[in-house]
């Protein structure tokens, strides 16, 4: 079944991207075109007005909202203020970014490098054992990562190596996102490795390739597009990562673009600045939808094919 | 379907591969690190939450030094079901009042998402329609902005006496009269998000302002792969259709929709359990506002740990969920499987 309806959804995504560069095909009756342009206007209205909103707010000179429009005239004030002091804690904005950065990079990087070796020995071998532990890496797929929050900070806060507290450091979060992405690259990625026919590595066997090589030489270069989309799901999801660091860390000087952004939202944030959030929130957003938007072609296409077997 | 029969490797072929890959040492050193790995920070923590479900576990035990929590047995699952000595701390708790939310929230969404994602998809499959590749782009735009960036905009945009959705009311319903002016802006000031907030049809209308968010969110995805699906349907049958003389709506109805149904049924589903767990639209927009009753189950996991401190509680209602998403997808997955084919 999952096999079957990957390859359906990616002659399915394949279908439509041949599609799209494809030819007019015979024009539509004008009334029709009329009524059909209005509707897809009408959606791309709906789907872009938040979006303009936030922008033009974040431009705007005025403290007050006063309607869609900016009010007066066009300033990047508010960027510049974001970038120098988000909040009211003595970090900056690259201080943030940086500590975000840290969190998804390496969550990203640990989750697929370990998830791959695993993928490949659930796909390819038959061993004691083998049944049992991907069952458990299945039910610990069941549970957001948010419902593992109080054991994690409970065990990790009793890792104190004389000042350091585990939980209190940006390796403490980093090891509870890994905790719960590794198990979605193993088993997203034994997914695609299934689909990789026996075929080749029987060749490479014959002429006397041992596992290692067949692994390195084979296997890794077929499944450069599926680590590419694991880590880059990883890596979003670290990037916005909000639960376990708001949970774990006190520290102002460890905290995460994430957490500023809720500290700048939350019901005691009246004092931030319309202008400066949506700023910031813009600031963000950009650079994890511009690499999404460029590579939207195999996420998605990874994405329906992780649901198919959800 | 395809990729299947390319990996259908003759049955000596196979049986010969699994003699030779038998080699079990290797196929531990692969496995060892993650295993390793998984088992202190994925394993070992879920252990120690089941401990933990049956303890008093909290602040006076978080310390390297602490003493061991006390046992108290299964009254962390009863004290979540009946509300006992949580309503103390948090007053609006009410578990089968947050599960039934919870499912209606996930179910109510999803047939937003798959209607909205399949009507537009069609649309923007129509032969001839101008602009196809730039609409294409817009639309995708929900998807790719991180969900925590949309939930605190959109908790901005639901403002009541300054967000864009009440001043967009204003100006739609300005006219009859509805509006009050503020500043030369007419707005009508209706509480979204706010404890002040009123019901409609039996939901308080934080719901309703959850629900059109997600819906902004949710279709895109949903069009990609109904798309996708509709280009995958072979040309002639609407060919032979056309010959036999069936009328646009009847090819619809017989073609596309069953067509589309093997692939929309597994993602509605994966879309039912993403909905189902989706931290942030609740969390940052409605705070569960009015008094709890938008609380989702993850965003209560977290309160309890994260606002109240009961980490026993916490934990318990951690495996309370654990066996609620196993029902979940035991009944999902026997309704793909028995969708599964198009006849």
């Amino acid at each position: 079944m999952t096999v079957e309806a990957t390859a359906v959804q990616a002659k399915a995504v394949a279908g439509a991207e041949a599609k799209m560069k494809g030819a007019i095909g015979r024009p539509l009756k004008w009334y029709k075109q009329l009524l059909y342009q209005v509707l897809c206007l009408f959606v791309a209205f709906t789907v872009l007005f938040p979006i303009a909103w936030v922008v033009s707010q974040s431009i705007s000179t005025s403290k007050r909202i006063t309607g869609f429009l900016p009010e007066g005239a066009i300033t990047f004030e508010a960027y510049q203020k974001v970038l120098d002091k988000p909040t009211t804690n003595p970090v900056s904005f690259l201080d943030l970014t940086f500590n975000s950065f840290k969190l998804a990079a390496g969550a990203s990087f640990a989750s697929v490098l370990l998830g791959v070796s695993a993928a490949y020995a659930f796909s390819r071998f038959k061993f004691p054992g083998r049944g049992f532990v991907f069952l458990a890496i299945l039910a610990v797929l069941m549970l957001p990562s948010v419902a593992t929050i109080a054991p994690l900070f409970a065990f990790m806060n009793r890792i104190q190596v004389g000042e350091f507290n585990l939980r209190n450091s940006l390796w403490g979060v980093g090891l509870a996102i890994t905790s719960g992405l590794l198990p979605f690259a193993t088993w997203n990625l034994k997914g695609f490795l299934d689909t990789i026919p026996k075929d080749l590595e029987e060749a490479g066997m014959i002429d006397g390739a041992n596992r290692n090589q067949i692994f390195f030489q084979i296997i890794l270069p077929l499944s450069t597009p599926a680590l590419a989309v694991t880590a880059l799901f990883g890596f979003i999801g670290g990037w916005t990562e909000f639960y376990f660091s708001w949970q774990f860390l006190t520290n102002p000087k460890d905290f995460t673009l994430a957490m500023a952004l809720s500290q700048m939202s939350g019901q005691y944030a009246r004092s931030t600045p319309w202008d400066q959030f949506c700023a910031f929130a813009l600031l963000v957003a950009l650079p994890v939808s511009v690499v999404y938007l460029a590579l939207q072609r195999y996420i998605v296409s990874g994405l329906t094919a992780g649901g198919v077997k959800g | 379907m395809a990729i299947k029969n390319v990996s259908a490797v003759p049955k000596a072929g196979r049986a010969s591969f699994w003699i030779r890959s038998r080699d079990t040492r290797t196929a531990y050193m692969y496995i060892l690190p993650a295993v390793v790995v998984m088992a202190v920070i994925t394993l070992f923590p879920l252990g120690f939450q089941v401990y933990m479900s049956f303890t008093d576990y909290g602040l006076k035990n978080l310390k390297y030094d602490a003493p061991a929590a006390n046992w108290v047995g299964l009254d962390n699952y009863l004290h979540i079901l009946n509300g006992d000595t949580i309503k103390n701390v948090i007053p609006s708790f009410d578990f089968v009042g947050t599960l039934t939310f919870n499912l209606w929230w996930a179910l109510s969404n999803v047939v937003f998402h798959v209607v909205l994602g399949v009507l537009i998809a069609v649309l923007l499959n129509v032969e001839g329609l101008w602009f196809k590749r730039l609409y294409r782009a817009i639309y995708i735009l929900p998807v790719v902005i991180p969900a925590i960036i949309i939930a605190t905009v959109w908790k901005k945009i639901f403002d009541t006496d300054t967000g864009v959705f009440n001043i967009l009311l204003g100006f739609l319903l300005g006219p009859l009269g509805l509006a009050t002016n503020v500043n030369g802006v007419s707005i009508i000031k209706i509480p979204w998000l706010e404890n002040s907030q009123g019901d409609f049809m039996f939901l308080p209308i934080a719901y309703y302002a959850l629900l059109f968010t997600n819906i902004w969110l949710g279709w895109p995805l949903n069009s990609v792969v109904a798309t996708g699906a509709l280009q995958s349907i072979p040309k002639d049958l609407y060919e032979a259709a056309t010959v036999d003389g069936a009328s646009g709506s009847q090819q619809f109805f017989n073609i596309t929709v069953p067509m589309l149904r093997v692939a929309m049924i597994p993602f509605a589903v994966f879309g039912f359990i993403t909905t189902f767990n989706l931290f942030h639209l609740s969390y940052f927009m409605s705070e569960g506002r009015p008094f709890g009753r938008t609380e989702l189950l993850v965003t209560q996991a977290f309160k309890l740990v994260n606002t109240n401190q009961l980490y026993g509680i916490g934990a318990a209602f951690a495996i309370y969920m654990f066996f609620i998403l196993l029902t979940i997808s035991l009944i999902t997955t026997r309704i793909t499987k028995a969708t599964a084919s198009v006849d």
